[in-house]
């Protein structure tokens, strides 16, 4: 029997798909100069490699979180292995305190007490309005208020700690079979970059460190109305960014790169009907196409309730949908680059030598022209990832976003806003989505930078 | 020009030890190494070289107009006693334009699209004419009127668009002129017009020179431009100046090795029988610290002495060269000579032929994008194309060629006529058993550069017209065969396992022609394979073609707009205004006697490389009209010296003058 | 240029086909006006007879295409095709699902959403323009390379924290606007303020970030290398040269969008309570109106349409090259 059966969410099988597809890409480029050369030069970008290893770190989390299972919950009467209704993740399974150490309602980070006034019953009778303490938060505290200072400070240090060996371990580990030793690395200008990552690397398992000796003791940043750890749903909302910023881009691609070229390379009729349908769908405001599908998609759900064994399927389907939704409305733009590519290329010598061999039209798509914009596709992919983050957050906030039930960081601001006219502000959920979101963000903006100087050939002919 | 009393020339321009440096700092390229020189006032001194020697840098640092990645880093710049290198920003400004003008490459792109001409030369008489600067457009007209612009009312206000690649040269020079500088650099100023507009702004600009006197500092890598224009030459190789001379003692007896090898590589008529010369080798790359000659790995002379230090500077700074040899001792090898068929005097059965084929491109306008007229690029033509021989189809850019070698070729559908090939008629031909033919007859292309898919292998390049007519058997076969064809070109084997973008203009060419070969065709369109390459590197690419010629029996149909590789290789002409031939005939005949006004012109425009040879003679005025409107009567009427009432009624008959020799051409029409 | 003009209007009406049917699939077709019925009477009182009311009332009782009840042309008129969707062709959008015309509305509720996109536009324009020429002047030190950092910056940061962070910043802790609410009048500036700056400020990044490009690309042209050759200043080539010929995008750009300026920003109005278009979308939205959200989709393709239209056109204007045939 096994302890826990494996669960594959929809989105699960198409990350999978993305990670072979990203797999076999890199295996392919690995041995053709062509390809390799623009990523060498992203490689030898300090801030492309400190972005990297920012981005890396929340792939890693955003992984974790991806491979779901049902836990073995007993044994039924046959001795079959019974598993729980619930999905959970490996994340969930590593960050077990984060998500079962509820309180009441709101507490402030670090705090160990809750935020609220309420009537206490005192233990020799009586009541009393205070600040309860709180069930979790700063639990093993004796003495909350002399104690939490220095507790919190030896916590820290040892969090630094932890990252600071962990790194030192990682750097070893790295620079066993490189040839050039320590002392090269640290200063010759090739390895600036390296360098760079390692920095941005010390920073982000300082981090690491930090959580697990603060966050299970401590709600490092506070919980909100229903008591629930925010730093908790801060890190599940990262699967949900990643998964819009990359699925979409990826369901769009083949009809944006398909019907792009074949606009470009036939033209006449085909390009016709091509622009009329890519020119009609954008004329639609794209919230409110997102906004009729998602209301839509509402009423059928509701109305088909029982083809869903869950409520985490469920909000996996609607996130799903989202995602195709967000790539009918976006695939237009790229639609339309690669026709202009296309017909620019189509005029190119090489085209032309291939007609007159007598080489078919599809060879000629395939071999001469889809190579050759294939690096549009690619930076338009990177730099449409920051975007859709971004869009995340606004649609949730319109409710036309992902399942009320979805951590996401759209999610967390629409609930926290609603507090803003609170005195005193509750201000941590919004600061924990708007730190998560924009270190992501930022990260991807800076490497989409590198990756689109690395791969435009206009811009490099420039400089 | 006016060379003046000995000793008492002033010097305009002055530049000595001139070091310019692109790139990062620690690991420049040092495009401009040592560079003296001299212009004095009312002289041409003609910088010439092959592409990326420098010379243009050299113009660039003189303006202080460098790119951003550039700086001078020694040397001094005197104009008319002043230290250009050490004004200040503010002062250099008043310089550029009021002391020195500039006029540049590419008219087309040097102009703001969107200010009208007038306003772009008013900005500079504004800043430099304090006299008109206030009401600037009476000036702005005078200048247009000086540099031969027709009718400059209409034109001060029109966009460049409006104006052809020769008006806006002329606009260019405008703007130069607008501060009356004493030094006017020009930069390969002809290099992207046409030569019968070449000939009009060189001729341009000796008039300009004749009247206000100022130094000329010309720029270019045309031979023939040099002796038409200079009074002295500076040779510039690798970044350096390796000779330079009066431009009468220069033609007479070049001296240093690069400077003859570039007179020997340069096709003509006399050279037919033997082959050009070709320089082996590449030019350095000049991110390196040089302590041997330049031009040593290159050189055929090259001495012991050659590899042992630099070489010095022979002779007087104004007229020596750089070399350790002596003149009489640097002796070169005779030409490589290419194997040539002497053309069958009977040619026998054409191999293709077009008779009256036309393609005409739809002008749709209205709310219906109903058709309303057509350009006619290509209107009612007739050629025949003969085993194992040469046409070469001349003429004008816009005046049909290349469209008339795709129609051909079928990669254009013709809108009219016939092409027959091998009994069928080929602009009927679809799908399959056109696909069959399409390995008869290949095309190479001019720009090396967009001939190859950037993303495959040479290997691949090369067999793609095997696999794709299915002839290239297993793999083995078809790898022998790519091997080989390679092999034919003067490519090593291990091309096949590179890409395209690690070999030079040249030697890509060469790859093209291998994948033109792949297929065995018995026909090949050469659309200018070498307009986009140096000489010495177009000389290999003409012996190639020529020997393979030989040895395969192809027949070439040559488009070409350069007179001297048509004396070299063609063995009929065909020449072509406004989407017509208006002359054929065997090449001596055309190009010795030319019998068509047109002909006449364009052949007389071409510069010679003799300095001797500086002909007055017939210059054609105005642009070629457009194919969308063209001319009644005959085409070339409006800008015929010797047209007549007829030629404007009716388009003239074909009338042979000898044998295979055709003109059409009403001043023919007595023979008959 | 009249032909041009006449051929696009004529090839809009197709794409307005277009977009019709994709609605009218969209929330006709995919799902049942007998779905859309139960999803708003909730689950308590989902009777037959409260649906068929609900549809009554709204017109949602007809056959979709063909009413084979009906006689004549009412066959083809007396549809919910005919009367939902056809009906748009004359701007005649009906009844909202609540029962107030939407025509009216919406005439009413354009005028607060021009207050604040107008003036976001033009002073968003006149910032980016300001300071991306700014870092083109300055380009290549460390003033461009830090304006950069700046920009990339302030275009990772969401729409909803600037308008979050200049609410409690410049509303509740500095106390100087009013953090929501709208006003006719001769008070409405005070209202208009916030968003104004706040929709200002987050265009910022990826505005100037973008204008910054378009001047490096015309910089090194060739034409501004003979505009330098003739002696003219930086400044003026800039001026001059470099700016009018980036002009060209930027204002095309600018010009595409003018029409949907009408739909107003569905963030900002909805953050401070301003009864323009944007928010109008919103609260039909979250109302689950689905009329409205009809309504607004066409409208939003007919102005995107007369953008496109209007783009080119300023091409012809702004651009003496272009000639529209």
């Amino acid at each position: 029997m096994m302890p826990f059966q494996p669960v594959m969410l929809a989105t699960d099988a198409l990350i999978f798909l993305l990670l072979g597809l990203s797999g076999g890409f890199a295996w392919y480029a690995r041995r053709h100069a062509h390809l390799r050369a623009p990523w060498r030069r992203v490689a030898r970008s300090r801030t492309a490699m400190g972005a990297l290893v920012v981005i890396a770190l929340y792939v890693t989390i955003g992984l974790l979180d991806t491979l779901h299972f049902r836990a073995a919950s007993g044994t039924d009467e046959q001795g079959n292995t019974r598993y729980a209704g619930e999905i959970l993740s490996v994340l969930d399974l590593i960050a077990t305190p984060l998500r079962e150490q509820s309180e009441k309602t709101y507490s402030a980070p670090f705090a160990t007490h809750l935020y609220a006034r309420e009537t206490i019953e005192l233990p020799q009778g009586g009541q009393v309005r205070d600040f309860p303490r709180l069930q979790w938060g700063g639990a093993h505290l004796a003495d909350p208020l002399a104690d939490r200072a220095g507790d919190i400070l030896l916590r820290t240090l040892l969090g630094i700690g932890i990252g600071l060996f962990a790194w030192l371990l990682l750097l070893a580990l790295l620079l066993r079979r490189s040839a050039q030793g320590w002392r090269q690395w640290w200063s010759d200008e090739e390895s600036g970059p390296q360098r760079s990552a390692a920095w941005v690397g010390l920073l982000m398992l300082i981090l690491v460190g930090l959580s697990l000796t603060l966050a299970g003791a401590y709600h490092v940043l506070g919980t909100d109305k229903v008591g629930e750890d925010v730093y908790y749903q801060s890190l599940k909302s990262i699967r949900t960014g990643l998964v819009i910023g990359t699925l979409t881009t990826l369901v769009m691609l083949p009809a944006a790169i398909l019907l792009g070229i074949m606009a470009g390379y036939f033209r006449g009729w085909v390009d016709d009907l091509i622009q009329y349908l890519y020119t009609t769908l954008s004329s639609v405001p794209g919230v409110l196409l997102i906004a009729a599908a998602v209301l839509m998609m509402q009423i059928y759900m509701s109305n088909n309730q029982e083809s869903f064994n869950s409520l985490t399927e469920r909000a996996d389907m609607r996130l799903l949908f989202l995602c195709l939704i967000l790539g009918v409305t976006s695939w237009t733009s790229l639609c339309r680059l690669l026709r202009g590519e296309t017909l620019k290329l189509r005029q190119l010598e090489y085209v032309q030598a291939a007609q007159a061999f007598g080489v078919g039209h599809f060879t000629t798509l395939m071999r001469h022209i889809l190579p050759n914009v294939m690096h549009i596709v690619l930076i338009v992919v990177v730099l449409d990832f920051s975007g859709l983050v971004l869009a995340e957050a606004v649609l949730s906030y319109i409710n036309i976003g992902v399942d009320p039930n979805t951590n996401s960081w759209g999610n967390m601001i629409n609930s926290a806003r609603l507090e803003l006219a609170r005195d005193p502000l509750v201000w941590w959920s919004l600061l924990a989505a708007f730190l998560f979101m924009f270190v992501l963000v930022l990260a991807a903006n800076l490497f989409a930078d590198v990756v689109r100087d690395a791969f435009d050939p206009r811009l490099r002919e420039r400089s | 020009m006016s060379e003046g009393p000995a000793g008492v020339q002033e010097t305009v321009l002055e530049v000595s030890g001139l070091c310019t440096e692109l790139g990062p700092q620690d690991k420049p390229v040092r495009a401009v190494d040592g560079v003296d020189l001299h212009l004095h006032r009312g002289e041409t001194f003609v910088l010439v070289g092959e592409s990326g020697c420098g010379k243009s840098m050299i113009a660039l640092s003189l303006m202080r107009l460098l790119p951003s990645t550039g700086r001078v880093v020694q040397g001094e710049v005197r104009l008319q006693g002043r230290s250009l290198l050490d004004l200040p920003e503010v002062e250099m400004r008043r310089e550029r334009g009021g002391g020195i003008g500039m006029i540049f490459q590419e008219p087309m792109t040097s102009l703001n699209p969107v200010m009208s001409v007038g306003k772009q030369v008013a900005e500079a008489v504004e800043l430099h004419d304090p006299a008109h600067a206030a009401s600037p457009r009476a000036r702005v007209l005078e200048l247009f009127r000086q540099v031969g612009i027709p009718d400059p009312e209409r034109r001060i206000d029109e966009y460049p668009h409006q104006l052809s690649g020769g008006m806006k040269q002329r606009v260019m020079i405008a703007m130069a002129l607008a501060g009356r500088p004493g030094v006017l650099i020009a930069d390969e100023p002809t290099t992207a017009l046409d030569v019968t507009i070449q000939a009009q702004v060189l001729q341009l600009l000796r008039d300009l020179q004749a009247e206000t006197g100022m130094g000329i500092l010309l720029i270019t890598h045309d031979l023939g431009v040099v002796a038409e224009m200079a009074d002295r030459v500076g040779v510039m190789y690798a970044g350096q100046l390796v000779e330079t001379a009066a431009v009468g003692s220069f033609f007479k007896q070049p001296r240093h090795p690069y400077s003859r090898k570039l007179f020997r590589s340069l096709p003509d008529a006399g050279k037919r029988e033997l082959g050009l010369d070709i320089i082996k080798g590449m030019v350095p790359p000049l991110n390196q610290a040089f302590d041997l000659c330049r031009f040593r790995d290159r050189c055929e002379a090259a001495q012991a002495v050659c590899g042992e230090r630099l070489p010095p500077w022979q002779g007087d700074p104004q007229d020596g060269y750089r070399c350790h040899l002596a003149v009489d001792r640097i002796e070169l090898q005779a030409s490589e000579s290419a194997r040539h068929a002497p053309a069958a005097a009977d040619a026998g059965q054409p191999l293709m032929a077009a008779s009256d084929l036309r393609v005409h491109f739809p002008i749709r306008k209205g709310v219906l994008r109903r058709t309303v007229g057509f350009v006619k690029a290509v209107d009612g033509l007739d050629l025949a194309l003969y085993p194992g021989r040469t046409l070469a189809l001349v003429g004008e850019s816009g005046c049909g060629k290349t469209t008339v070698g795709k129609a051909l070729l079928q990669l254009l559908r013709a809108s009219g006529g016939r092409v027959d090939y091998d009994g069928a008629n080929l602009t009927q031909l679809r799908g399959e058993s056109l696909r069959r033919l399409r390995r008869e007859f290949q095309i190479i292309f001019q720009d090396p550069a967009s001939s190859m898919n950037p993303r495959m292998l040479v290997g691949d390049i090369v067999a793609e017209g095997l696999r794709a007519q299915g002839i290239a058997g297993d793999r083995r076969a078809e790898q022998a065969r790519v091997l080989q064809l390679l092999d034919q070109v003067g490519l090593p084997a291990s091309s096949v396992g590179r890409y395209p973008h690690e070999f030079s203009g040249g030697q890509r060419q060469r790859i093209a022609i291998a994948r033109a070969l792949a297929v065995k065709p018995r026909l090949v369109v050469c659309d200018e394979p070498t307009s986009a390459l140096d000489v010495s590197v177009q000389a290999q690419v003409l012996n190639l073609l020529k020997t393979l010629q030989a040895e395969l029996d192809l027949s070439y149909l040559f488009i070409t707009h350069n007179i001297s590789v048509v004396a070299y290789l063609a063995d009929e002409v065909a020449v072509m205004y406004l989407g017509r031939i208006v002359e054929r005939g065997p090449v001596e005949r055309v190009l010795n006697a030319p019998a068509h006004p047109y002909t006449q012109a364009l052949l007389a425009s071409v510069p010679v490389p003799d300095p001797d040879d500086r002909r007055e003679v017939l210059r054609l005025e105005g642009d070629m009209p457009s194919p969308a409107n063209p001319p009644t009567g005959c085409h070339f009427h409006e800008r015929c010296p010797r047209a007549e009432a007829r030629c404007r009624r009716e388009y003239p008959a074909r009338f042979e003058l000898e044998p295979q020799h055709e003109v059409s051409c009403w001043l023919y029409a007595q023979r008959d | 240029m009249m032909a041009y003009i006449v051929r696009r209007t004529l090839y809009a009406i197709p794409i307005l086909i277009g977009v019709n049917l994709l609605t009218f699939l969209l929330f006709f077709v995919v799902n049942s006006p007998d779905d859309m019925a139960r999803m708003h009477l909730g689950a308590k009182r989902v009777t037959v007879e409260a649906i068929q009311q609900w549809k009554a009332e709204r017109g949602y009782d007809r056959p979709l295409v063909i009413n084979t009840s009906a006689e004549g042309m009412r066959r083809f008129t007396d549809t919910i095709f005919f009367d939902k969707s056809l009906r748009l062709f004359a701007f005649d959008f009906g009844q909202s699902d609540s029962g107030r015309n939407i025509g009216h509305d919406i005439s009413q509720r354009m005028w607060p959403s021009l207050a604040i996109a107008v003036p976001v536009m033009l002073v968003g324009l006149l910032v980016n323009i300001t300071f991306s020429l700014l870092l083109a002047f300055f380009r290549g030190t460390y003033l461009d390379f830090w304006g950069v950092v700046l920009c990339v910056t302030m275009m990772s940061i969401s729409g909803l924290f600037y308008i979050i962070g200049g609410q409690v910043l410049l509303g509740k802790l500095l106390n100087l606007f009013p953090i929501s609410g709208y006003d006719v009048g001769a008070h409405a500036w005070k209202f208009l303020v916030l968003p104004v700056i706040i929709g200002v400020v987050s265009s910022i990044g990826s505005g100037s970030r973008w204008y910054r490009t378009l001047f490096l690309e015309e910089i090194n042209k060739d034409f501004v290398r003979s505009a330098r050759a003739k002696g003219l200043s930086e400044q003026r080539v800039l001026l001059g040269h470099v700016l009018r010929n980036a002009l060209i995008p930027i204002l095309t750009g600018v010009v595409v969008v003018l029409p949907t300026l009408f739909m107003g920003s569905l963030l900002l109005e909805s953050f401070f309570g301003v009864p323009g278009l944007g928010s109008y979308t919103i609260d039909a939205i979250e109302r689950q109106d689905f009329a409205i959200v009809r309504a607004m989709v066409f409208l939003g393709a007919v102005l995107y349409i007369l953008g496109l239209l209007m783009t080119d056109i300023s091409y012809t204007i702004a651009d003496p090259r272009v000639r529209l045939e």
